[in-house]
């Protein structure tokens, strides 16, 4: 019961989804599969709130070293919660005007949801992934080193590309004339060959091996060899 | 306190009496925001039976609007985001005006924008602060977006189409029909909410079964058709290539190049022969192909975080301080 059926759950559900591709007549049931599969991917994202709440919940109760922090996480992450699912400050649908604001855009511009979402949201997210360029040129500063020809042409690479896509870049070859024979060695045209012979090939390889590895993971799973997944205790 | 403290402490009041002042005793003031206000008023001309609400522009002339009662009417402003530029040139009565909320939201997003900057300097309680937020107001973003988008639609909406249609979607076509198939995804999400609970956790094992079970079908099917198959037959192009009948050079060179880079490529990816003798050496050559792509992603990677850090220096410098105007939006001030 609690081994066997998750297992024969996750075969149905896999070979249903392999199925629908192949017979016409079954596309419904991948289609109901596929949705039900966002059904929970959402449900999913309701479990890490609860369990978001629960942590820091927790954390105060404790008075666990920054627990203040946890307030100030519970505190944002219910009101964002509850602005969001009262569709607070929203207006009606102008197509369903008598429906009041439920009947209106949860994320409507104006609406105290918008707000929160681009007063503090996209520019923190904006901001955190924008300090990634400092650690991750300090990170290649520090770890970079051409002692091998592998190391010299990664390095030379991004060189090329960090200039090619640049003004800069474009500047420094901007002699060699766009339509006369030599116009391949204008730093940007070099980028774009890299790019487009160079880069692709190697992409390629890593989709092909990645589609190969995904495929047989998958095939381990639906066929029951790998049952990882279920974990190792009974509980 | 300390030095290092003390000048901090120094540094940012000086900041701060320079915002003051650019924000309180010049002309335009700073992070001003504008908003285009429209206001939209319906009223109701269908009977008790069937409403048929229309705009107040376009109710007929002989309908005698102030004879309809208060409940049968709706009215609200609707909200476009406008600027300085065109606060200051519109028309006498115009609808643009100062929006407090939204100022208040520039405000907001610059002190956050350099609550996490300061985290290059070294980790501290404003960058926690701005850190806590982020991590509860993400969650119930997701939350809230899976909700209304997700949940409302496809399940209650499948499993109780009229109360769906009364309450949130009204646009919920009237032949939408009852789906009790949907209780499955219901009881194997109610099944996944078990987790939070402390005991009963193989409970959530069901439906983990089958989100992992789907998941491996689709991507196999998805991998196979439009990974495996499609950059095979994007690797299979002519290397004699010809342009108007003659020889083109460089055209076939790419294409040279890329087939053996792939194929040597897929030979260090190959691990059942040794990597000794004909074989390593196109091995070698393969992961020379793959460390100028990681070079390729590397320099990517690092333009796309210095393009965002440069988004966000132009919002500090425009939106917020108004400092620069690439756009023309504040008529260059």
């Amino acid at each position: 019961m609690k081994r066997n059926v998750p297992l024969l759950l996750a075969i149905i559900a896999g070979f249903v989804m392999i199925v629908a591709f192949f017979i016409p007549y079954t596309v419904s049931w991948g289609e109901d599969v596929s949705i039900w599969f966002d059904i929970l991917a959402s449900i999913a994202f309701i479990l890490g709130g609860g369990n978001l709440l629960k942590v820091h919940l927790k954390k105060v109760s404790d008075q666990a070293k920054g627990w203040g922090y946890s307030i100030i996480t519970i505190i944002s992450f219910l009101a964002m919660l509850i602005i969001g699912l009262g569709k607070l400050g929203v207006n009606p649908n102008p197509q369903f005007p008598g429906h009041g604001h439920w009947a209106g855009q949860y994320n409507e511009i104006g609406s105290p949801f918008y707000w929160l979402f681009e007063s503090v949201f996209k520019p923190l997210q904006a901001t955190i992934f924008a300090m990634l360029a400092f650690y991750v040129a300090s990170a290649a500063f520090r770890a970079f080193r051409a002692k091998n020809m592998e190391a010299i042409l990664l390095l030379a690479t991004a060189f090329f590309i960090l200039l090619g896509r640049t003004a800069a870049g474009v500047f420094l070859t901007d002699f060699i004339p766009e339509e006369s024979g030599y116009s391949g060695l204008r730093l940007e045209n070099i980028t774009v060959f890299i790019m487009d012979v160079f880069n692709t090939a190697g992409h390629r390889a890593i989709m092909i091996g990645v589609a190969l590895g995904t495929a047989s993971v998958s095939l381990k799973i639906l066929l029951g060899v790998d049952r990882s997944y279920l974990g190792s205790g009974e509980g | 306190m300390s030095r290092e403290t003390t000048i901090w402490l120094i540094v940012f009041l000086i900041g701060a009496v320079m915002l003051f002042g650019r924000a309180m005793f010049t002309e335009h003031g700073m992070a001003r925001m504008y908003v285009e206000e429209s206001p939209r008023e319906f009223v109701d001309l269908g009977d008790e039976d069937k409403s048929d609400w229309v705009s107040m522009d376009e109710v007929p002339e002989d309908v005698e609007v102030s004879a309809i009662p208060a409940d049968r009417r709706v009215s609200w402003t609707s909200q476009k985001t406008s600027n300085y530029g065109e606060f200051v040139q519109q028309p006498a009565g115009g609808n643009i005006q100062f929006s407090l909320a939204r100022s208040i939201g520039v405000w907001l997003a610059a002190l956050f924008t350099l609550f996490v900057l300061s985290f290059l300097i070294k980790d501290n309680p404003l960058y926690k602060v701005a850190e806590s937020v982020f991590v509860g107001i993400s969650a119930a973003y997701w939350m809230v977006v899976a909700f209304w988008d997700q949940i409302v639609p496809n399940l209650i909406g499948k499993l109780s189409p009229t109360f769906v249609r009364n309450w949130a979607m009204p646009g919920l076509g009237e032949d939408a029909r009852q789906e009790l198939i949907y209780l499955i995804p219901l009881v194997l999400g109610m099944m996944l909410l078990w987790r939070l609970s402390p005991k009963g956790g193989w409970i959530s094992r069901w439906p983990m079964a089958f989100f992992i079970g789907t998941f491996c079908g689709l991507r196999l099917i998805r991998f196979l058709q439009a990974d495996f198959l499609t950059q095979i037959r994007n690797s299979i192009d002519p290397l004699y290539v010809t342009e108007g009948g003659v020889f083109d050079v460089w055209a076939s060179l790419a294409n040279i190049i890329l087939l053996i880079g792939v194929l040597s490529c897929l030979v260090y990816f190959f691990f059942s022969f040794e990597h000794k003798g004909i074989v390593g050496r196109i091995a070698k050559l393969g992961i020379w192909f793959l460390m100028i792509t990681f070079g390729a992603g590397f320099g990517y990677t690092v333009m796309g975080r210095i393009a965002l850090l440069a988004i966000r220096l132009e919002f500090l410098f425009d939106d917020w301080l108004w400092l620069i105007d690439p756009t023309d939006k504040r008529l260059g001030i």
